[in-house]
C-alpha cells in the first residue's frame, strides 16, 4: 500500500493532483455546498458542473496543445484561430436569411472548422516543411490572425441569435452541458487514437529526437502536419463554443490569452515543453486546476481582479516544485533525514 | 564570416593590379557574402526595406517626406525602441521575454498612482526602475537556477504584472503632477519647425549604451557566446550564470523605463494598456535580423525593425481608409518574410 503510494508520489501527475485537491478543499471550507449537484428540469447544476463547463474550451485546446508540445513544438496561434473560427461561423449565420435553421448552423460550423484545419495545415507547413521554430512559426498567425478575424467581422462585434448555434455553448444533452460532452469526446478520441495505437509513441519519438526518428523511418513531416492541424481544429471547436456561449463573435476578445491557459494546463500536467513524453491525463488535471483556481477566487471572496496574480503564484509554485533543482534538494533533505535517523539509532 | 576566407586567395600578380576585373569580382563576391551572412544579411535587407517603404510612402502621400514625420517616428515609438533593446539582449541568449508588455503597463500604473498620491517624480522614476529590475531578476533566477523554460517563467511574470495592474487600479489614472507633465510635454527644437521630446533622447541614449555594451564589453561578448552555444560558454569559463540572469534584469529595466516613456506619451496609467506589445517588440527584433535561436543580431537592427513597424503604422494613418487591423496583418506578413529569409540565409551557411 505505502509502496504504491510512494510510487504515485513519484509520478509527474502527483503534484497537480495534490494542487487540485487542495483547491477543492479550500472551496469546500469556504462554501460547504460546493460539492452539491442538483437536478433541475433534467439538467445538472452545481459548482463542479460550472467548473467543467467553463473549463471545456481550455481543455479542448489543451488536448491539441499536448500533442503539439509532445513533438517539441508549441502553438501560440490557437487564440487567434478561436477568434477566426467564431467570426466565420457568426458571419455565415448572420448572412443567411434563416439564422435559426439547423442546416445553416451545420454549414457554418463545417466551414469554420474547415478554415481552422487549413490554418493548422499552414502552421504545420511552416514547421515541418520550412523548418521554422514552432514558437515563431505560430507567432505569425497569432499576430496576423486577430487582424484576419477583424477583417471578417469588419471590426464589429457580431451578435448571433440562433437557437441551434446557442446549443453548442449553453445547451445540454443527457443533463450534461454540450460543451462538456464535446470536450469529453475530443479527449477520449485523442487518448484512444494516440495510446491504443503506435501514434502516441511516434509523436513522442519525434519530440525526443526528430533526426533519429526520421532515420528510424518515422514520417515526422506528416506527423507534424497532423498534430498542428489537430491543434488548430480543436482551437476552432473551442472558438465556436466560446462564441456560442457569448452569443457574439468578438475578434479582439474571443479566446484572448487562451493559448497561455492551454500551455499552462499542459505544463501543470507535467508534460515538458522540451518535448517527448506527454500525459493527456495530466493535461486534464491541469485544465481543471486552472478553472478551479478561477472558481476558487470567486468562492473565497478574493476580488476577481486578483485572479491573474493567483495564476502567477500557482504557475510559479508548480514550475518550482517540478524543477530539477527542487527535486535534488528534496532528495538531499530525505537523505540527511535518513542519516540523522541512522545516527540516532546507533547512539541508543 | 568564414566564407570570406574560403575564397581562393588571389595570385600575387592580380593583387598588385588594382581595378582589374579580378578585384571587381572579389568586391562583388564580398558584397554577396555580406548579404548572405546570417550576421549582416537580414539587417541590410531590413534597411533596404525601410528605405523602400519610405519611398513608397513619400511618392503616394503629400507631406510624407517631411522631417517632422521622421522625427515623429521616434517620438511615437520611443517606448517600443527601449522595449526592443531589452528584448534583443534576451533573444540574443536564445531566451524570450513575454512579460514586457505587462511590465510596461505595471510600470505606468504604479507611476500614475504614486504621482497621484503626491510622490515626487524624482523618487518615483528610480523606484519603478528598481522594482521592474527586481522582477526581471526573479525571472532570471527562475530561468537559471530552477531551469524553468524562459517561455513559462516570463509567462508567470506576465500574469503577475498584469494581475498587479488590476489590483492597483481598474480605472485609468491620469497624471497631473506639474513636473512630470512638463517633462513629458517639453519639446526640444531641432531647427526649422521640427521638434522632439525627451523620451526620444532617453530612447537614443538607451540604444547607444546597449550598442556599446553588446559590441565592446565583456558582458556583450558573453551574451553572444551564450546564444551561440551555452555549453561552450560554460566550458570556456565565461560567467554564463550571471549573464543569463542579467539579461532578464536588463529586459525588466528596459520594460520599466519603457513604461515611463509610455506614460510620458499618454500621461495616464491604465491596466489594459500595451496588451500584445510584447509581440510587437519580438516582431521588431526578428524583423531587425536577430536570430531567435540566439547568437546573431544587433541592437541597431532592432531599431530598424521598430522603425519599419512605425513607418507601416504611419502609412496606414496617411492612407486614412485602411483600418488599424491591417497593421497586424502587415506585421504578420513581414514577420513571415523575414523568418523565411533568415531560414534561407542560415541554411546556406550550415
Amino acid at each position: 500500500m505505502t509502496a504504491a503510494l510512494a510510487r504515485f508520489a513519484g509520478t509527474r501527475i502527483f503534484w497537480p493532483i495534490v494542487l487540485l485537491v487542495v483547491l477543492l478543499v479550500i472551496n469546500l471550507i469556504a462554501f460547504p455546498g460546493f460539492f452539491t449537484i442538483t437536478i433541475k428540469n433534467g439538467h445538472l447544476f452545481g459548482s463542479l458542473i460550472d467548473i467543467l463547463r467553463n473549463g471545456a474550451p481550455t481543455l479542448i485546446i489543451a488536448v491539441g496543445m499536448t500533442l503539439v508540445i509532445a513533438t517539441r513544438g508549441i502553438d501560440l496561434s490557437v487564440g487567434a484561430v478561436c477568434a477566426i473560427s467564431g467570426a466565420v461561423a457568426a458571419a455565415i449565420i448572420l448572412g443567411s436569411p434563416d439564422p435559426g435553421n439547423p442546416g445553416v448552423v451545420a454549414v457554418a460550423v463545417a466551414v469554420s472548422l474547415g478554415i481552422s484545419l487549413v490554418l493548422g495545415v499552414w502552421n504545420g507547413f511552416l514547421v515541418a516543411v520550412l523548418g521554422i521554430q514552432p514558437i515563431i512559426a505560430t507567432l505569425i498567425l497569432m499576430t496576423a490572425g486577430r487582424g484576419i478575424a477583424m477583417l471578417i467581422t469588419e471590426g464589429q462585434i457580431i451578435t448571433v441569435n440562433s437557437a441551434p448555434f446557442k446549443t453548442l455553448g449553453s445547451g445540454s444533452l443527457f443533463g450534461l452541458p454540450v460543451s462538456v460532452i464535446i470536450a469529453a469526446v475530443i479527449f477520449a478520441f485523442a487518448a484512444l487514437i494516440t495510446r491504443r495505437s503506435a501514434l502516441g509513441l511516434l509523436i513522442e519519438s519525434v519530440g525526443i529526437n526528430p533526426e533519429a526518428s526520421r532515420q528510424a523511418g518515422v514520417r515526422s513531416r506528416g506527423l507534424l502536419f497532423t498534430v498542428y492541424a489537430f491543434c488548430a481544429l480543436s482551437a476552432g471547436i473551442a472558438g465556436l463554443i466560446l462564441t456560442s456561449n457569448q452569443t457574439a463573435a468578438d475578434a479582439n476578445n474571443t479566446g484572448l490569452f487562451i493559448e497561455l491557459d492551454a500551455i499552462l494546463a499542459v505544463v501543470i500536467g507535467g508534460t515538458s515543453l522540451a518535448g517527448g513524453r506527454y500525459s493527456l491525463a495530466g493535461t486534464l488535471v491541469g485544465a481543471l486546476v486552472i478553472q478551479t483556481l478561477v472558481t476558487t477566487v470567486y468562492t473565497v471572496g478574493i476580488p476577481p481582479i486578483a485572479t491573474m496574480v493567483f495564476k502567477a503564484a500557482v504557475v510559479t509554485a508548480v514550475c518550482l516544485l517540478q524543477s530539477p533543482a527542487t527535486n535534488a534538494a528534496f532528495a538531499r533533505w530525505r537523505r540527511s533525514l535518513s542519516i540523522r535517523a541512522g545516527k540516532g539509532a546507533a547512539a541508543s | 564570416m568564414s566564407s570570406v576566407q574560403t575564397h581562393t586567395p588571389p595570385t600575387p600578380g592580380s593583387a598588385s593590379a588594382a581595378g582589374t576585373p579580378n578585384a571587381a569580382v572579389r568586391a562583388a563576391g564580398r558584397i554577396r557574402d555580406t548579404l548572405r551572412s546570417p550576421k549582416y544579411g537580414p539587417v541590410l535587407v531590413t534597411a533596404s526595406l525601410l528605405i523602400l517603404v519610405f519611398i513608397v510612402g513619400g511618392t503616394r502621400y503629400r507631406g510624407f517626406f517631411s522631417a517632422q514625420v521622421i522625427v515623429n517616428l521616434f517620438v511615437d515609438n520611443a517606448y517600443l525602441l527601449v522595449l526592443a533593446v531589452g528584448m534583443t539582449f534576451v533573444i540574443l541568449t536564445g531566451g524570450i521575454d513575454l512579460s514586457v508588455g505587462a511590465v510596461l503597463a505595471l510600470s505606468g500604473i504604479i507611476t500614475a498612482s504614486l504621482l497621484q498620491a503626491g510622490w515626487a517624480p524624482g523618487v518615483v522614476i528610480p523606484l519603478i526602475l528598481v522594482l521592474t529590475s527586481v522582477l526581471g531578476l526573479l525571472v532570471g533566477l527562475m530561468v537559471h537556477v530552477f531551469k524553468v523554460q524562459p517561455f513559462i517563467a516570463t509567462l508567470a511574470a506576465m500574469f503577475l504584472a498584469r494581475g498587479l495592474c488590476y489590483v492597483i487600479s481598474k480605472d485609468s489614472i491620469s497624471i497631473t503632477d506639474p513636473v512630470f507633465v512638463a517633462l513629458a510635454q517639453a519639446r526640444i527644437p531641432l531647427g526649422g519647425r521640427v521638434s522632439m521630446t525627451w523620451s526620444v533622447v532617453i530612447a537614443i541614449v538607451v540604444v547607444i549604451v546597449a550598442v556599446i555594451v553588446l559590441q565592446y564589453s565583456r558582458l556583450g561578448r558573453t551574451v553572444y557566446a551564450i546564444g551561440g552555444s551555452e555549453q561552450s560558454g560554460v566550458l570556456m569559463g565565461l560567467p554564463v550564470a550571471r549573464t543569463k540572469v542579467l539579461v532578464y534584469v536588463i529586459s525588466g529595466f528596459c520594460a520599466g523605463l519603457s513604461g515611463i516613456l509610455y506614460t510620458f506619451y499618454t500621461l495616464s496609467g491604465y491596466s489594459l494598456t500595451a496588451i500584445g506589445t510584447e509581440l510587437d517588440a519580438i516582431a521588431a527584433v526578428v524583423i531587425g535580423g536577430t536570430l531567435l535561436t540566439g547568437g546573431y543580431g544587433f541592437v541597431l537592427g532592432s531599431v530598424l525593425g521598430v522603425l519599419v513597424l512605425g513607418v507601416i503604422q504611419t502609412i496606414i494613418t496617411f492612407e486614412g481608409t485602411l483600418s488599424s487591423w491591417w497593421t497586424r496583418i502587415f506585421i504578420g506578413a513581414l514577420l513571415l518574410v523575414f523568418i523565411i529569409l533568415q531560414k534561407v540565409l542560415t541554411a546556406r551557411r550550415r
